[in-house]
């Protein structure tokens, strides 16, 4: 059997369905019923309705930080399917568990896939950092923790390299809030000025409280099939055009690349498969677990050169109706941080034309990009 | 005062680190084979070319500092009353880096690739810790 490549991949496998939750309104509210595994039931459902396909109908099912499958497909009543796991709770999974549904469809091992992320963060008190938080205990001993800090270690070297200054990331933050002010879904709505930014406190300088990612409740749910069958059912299919993974794993979450190198592989084998070059790209979603990662990710892509991104960024190139609008939903840092799940839900809507007033028009190609310890890329489109 | 921040949590693979620091040497292991000095030093196999021919050398304690953040959010509740405090990320002379913390120093005359030496903090009678200084 000749061996598979990228190309043969193409636009085999569509999204063909989306649900997620009310980030706002649960970031407001409290109910002690709700966790991982209620809040992605509710996405689950909300999918399936998008898609207007009957729960039987699924046969794979990935969960991605649900921690068991096995609960999960429990209280949804799908005893026999042909393929269920869960992906670990990291940002760096998402694109990773879109892979493992297109490559279950392509296989013929399934037929139709959910991905189910699921997160309560809010709820339980999550702080991504900390006694107990999987940091290494070598670096403990200083107090270092947190992926917050390590991409703070990354800002600094790449103001010392390239000139940059802390206040070019307000670009990045400031941009993310004017499209949660458009999206009615989203946890931050209010108008971030760039003096606010800059008043603001640090978390690990030179980060500060507006380059994380927020802390919230919500679910996204992701459902894919064969690309034949997509056509037959109730939205638009979007085509998973081509993706590509390429890690960059060591001892540290602090890289000297700063993912760039990572993400320009994987852009190279996008751009590579589908045809598509960066003037095609009409909206990209960059993994914003903090702020300086859009940087990077621009960089790693070659939409501009290394150091060049914190200019690229200003004057509202990055937001809608600039040249190459960003994270068009708000974003990890004002919309939700569903560790890029929301990021693919947005860029099937923007493909859908169902984004409202953050509509990009025409929007025909959209890419993904996640510079982390496992970069990833996607080219997604719609005919 | 009894010493609250985390302590080092010695491994089978990894105590001889702990041990010459606390005879204050900074000492790595390096490949017999290829050369390789790594950190952590939690490995039994060469990253490198994988082999077990390990031994422990001594490090010249010099190095740089590739970058540094400063702690304002309070993640432990050892270190609240030192935030904010500095992490810095150390690149030794011979290659390695490892997360450590600047001494003898203000936080305002820290800059990347500054030159430091190691100094070593006895934070118990059990454990020593490397922590860097500006070399003047
Ligand atoms: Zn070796």
């Amino acid at each position: 059997m000749a061996q598979m490549t990228l190309y043969d991949f193409k636009d085999k496998v569509c999204f063909v369905g989306v649900g997620d939750t009310n980030y706002g309104a649960l970031y407001r509210t409290k109910d002690p019923r709700r966790n991982q595994y209620t809040l992605g039931v509710e996405a689950f459902k909300a999918a399936l309705d998008d898609a207007g396909l009957n729960k039987d109908e699924i046969d794979g099912l990935i969960l991605v930080r649900i921690p068991s499958y096995q609960l999960f497909a429990d209280m949804v009543g799908l005893r026999y399917l042909r393929a269920a796991n869960t992906f670990r709770g990291e940002g760096r999974m998402s694109a990773l568990a879109v892979q493992y549904a297109a490559m279950l469809i392509c296989s013929g091992l399934c037929s139709t896939v959910a991905v189910v992320y699921g997160n309560d963060g809010r709820s339980v008190g999550a702080t991504y950092g900390g006694e107990g938080e999987g940091s290494s205990p070598y670096d403990v001993l200083y107090g270092m923790t947190s992926p917050g800090a390590a991409v703070a270690h990354m800002w600094r070297r790449y103001m010392h390299e390239y000139g940059a200054r802390e206040e070019h990331l307000a670009a990045v933050a400031t941009s993310n809030r004017r499209h949660a002010g458009l999206n009615p879904k989203a946890v931050f709505r209010d108008p971030l000025t760039l003096e606010t930014y800059l008043t603001s406190r640090y978390i690990a300088a030179p980060l500060r409280l507006y380059d994380y990612c927020l802390i919230n409740d919500g679910a996204v749910a992701l459902i894919l099939t064969g690309a034949e069958r997509a056509r037959d059912l109730r939205k638009p299919p979007v085509y998973l055009t081509a993706t590509a993974t390429c890690t960059d794993l060591t001892f540290f979450y602090t890289v000297d690349d700063f993912f760039r190198d990572g993400v320009r592989r994987c852009a190279e084998a996008v751009f590579g498969a589908s045809g598509l070059t960066h003037k095609d790209i009409q909206v990209c979603q960059i993994y914003d677990n903090f702020t300086p990662t859009v940087i990077f990710g621009l960089e790693g892509a070659s939409f501009c050169k290394y150091g060049e991104g914190f200019q690229f960024v200003q004057n509202g190139r990055i937001s809608l109706g600039g040249e190459l609008p960003v994270n068009t939903s708000g974003g990890h840092t004002s919309e939700s941080y569903m560790q890029g799940f929301g990021l693919h839900a947005e860029n099937i809507r923007q493909l859908r034309g169902e984004a409202g007033d953050r509509q990009v028009p025409n929007c025909q190609v959209a890419m993904y990009i996640c510079p982390a310890p496992i970069c990833a890329a996607h080219i997604m489109t719609r005919r | 005062m009894a010493y609250e921040k985390p302590l080092p949590q010695p491994t089978a693979i990894d105590a001889p680190y702990w041990e010459y620091l606390r005879q204050h040497e900074l000492r790595l292991p390096r490949c017999q084979e290829c050369g390789h000095i790594f950190f952590p030093p939690n490995k039994v196999y060469c990253p490198s070319c994988l082999s077990d021919r390990l031994e422990w050398v001594k490090l010249s304690g010099r190095g740089k500092v590739w970058s540094w953040v400063v702690f304002h959010q309070r993640y432990f509740s050892s270190f609240a009353n030192d935030i904010p405090y500095v992490v810095a990320f150390i690149e030794l002379e011979e290659g390695p880096r490892l997360m450590s913390t600047l001494v003898d120093c203000d936080q305002g005359e820290i800059r990347c690739d500054m030159p430091v030496e190691v100094v070593y903090d006895d934070i118990t009678p059990e454990f020593t810790i490397p922590k860097f200084r500006p070399i003047r």
